[in-house]
């Protein structure tokens, strides 16, 4: 995986899925303009499986209802294994399986890891001080005191 | 005639499992296919050979060889 240049969001969301998705074989995140974010494979084939995965999406843009209607997802299945890629605005994940997987089950996998990318780490709130208020304890030992 | 008759089994034997093979591929050649499913909720299934999905293929095929 190529961890070393990714937000923990983005290593955290993939880590998951590649252990909650024994179907798949490979997958790769990347932007729309071609840039590997996470990947199961080495540098240089993450870089081969994101520009083939962009020609991928960009064919299907083509035959899309009409110029506003984006594409959500696409699977394709060949005869030695099957082809996923899912959209979510920026970020894209393709994903390849063996023939005949359980493709709700992979596009929900695969949009999870999208929507766990896409989930911006909360800011730390400032931790308030504890209201001041009397305990049973407190009370206690102040009896203790006083006799 | 012992030995004929094995050799025709043998022929008859290599003969179907190379056609159950070439059958097997050429299912599988006509089952490819890509779904496309849009923001909108419509869905388009294109199988090989109607206009468009040889290009889609291609770029699968492509994609499916780069991750093995």
């Amino acid at each position: 995986m190529l961890a070393s240049c990714l937000m923990p969001a983005t290593v955290q969301a993939f880590a998951d899925l590649i252990e909650i998705s024994a179907q798949i074989k490979a997958a790769v995140v990347f932007d729309r303009e071609g840039n590997v974010l996470a990947s199961t494979l080495d540098d240089d084939r993450a870089r081969i499986l994101a520009g083939s995965g962009l020609g991928l999406l960009r064919a299907a843009e083509e035959s899309r209802p009409d110029e506003e209607t984006g594409l959500a997802q696409l699977d394709a299945t060949l005869g030695d294994g099957c082809v996923f890629l899912v959209a979510d605005g920026e970020h894209l994940i393709a994903a390849t399986t063996a023939p005949e997987p359980t493709v709700g089950l992979v596009f929900y996998d695969l949009k999870s890891c999208l929507r766990g990318l896409a989930e911006e780490p909360e800011p730390e709130k400032p931790k308030r001080a504890p209201a001041k208020r009397p305990t049973t304890r407190a009370r206690k030992k102040d009896d203790d005191a006083s006799s | 005639m012992r030995a004929r008759s094995l050799l025709t089994g043998v022929a008859i034997a290599v003969g179907s499992a190379a056609g159950a093979l070439a059958y097997r591929r050429a299912a599988a050649r006509r089952k490819e296919r890509v779904e496309l499913y849009f923001a909108d909720g419509s869905m388009i299934s294109l199988a090989a050979g109607a206009p468009g999905a040889d290009r889609l293929l291609a770029h699968a095929r492509e994609l499916l060889a780069a991750a093995r």
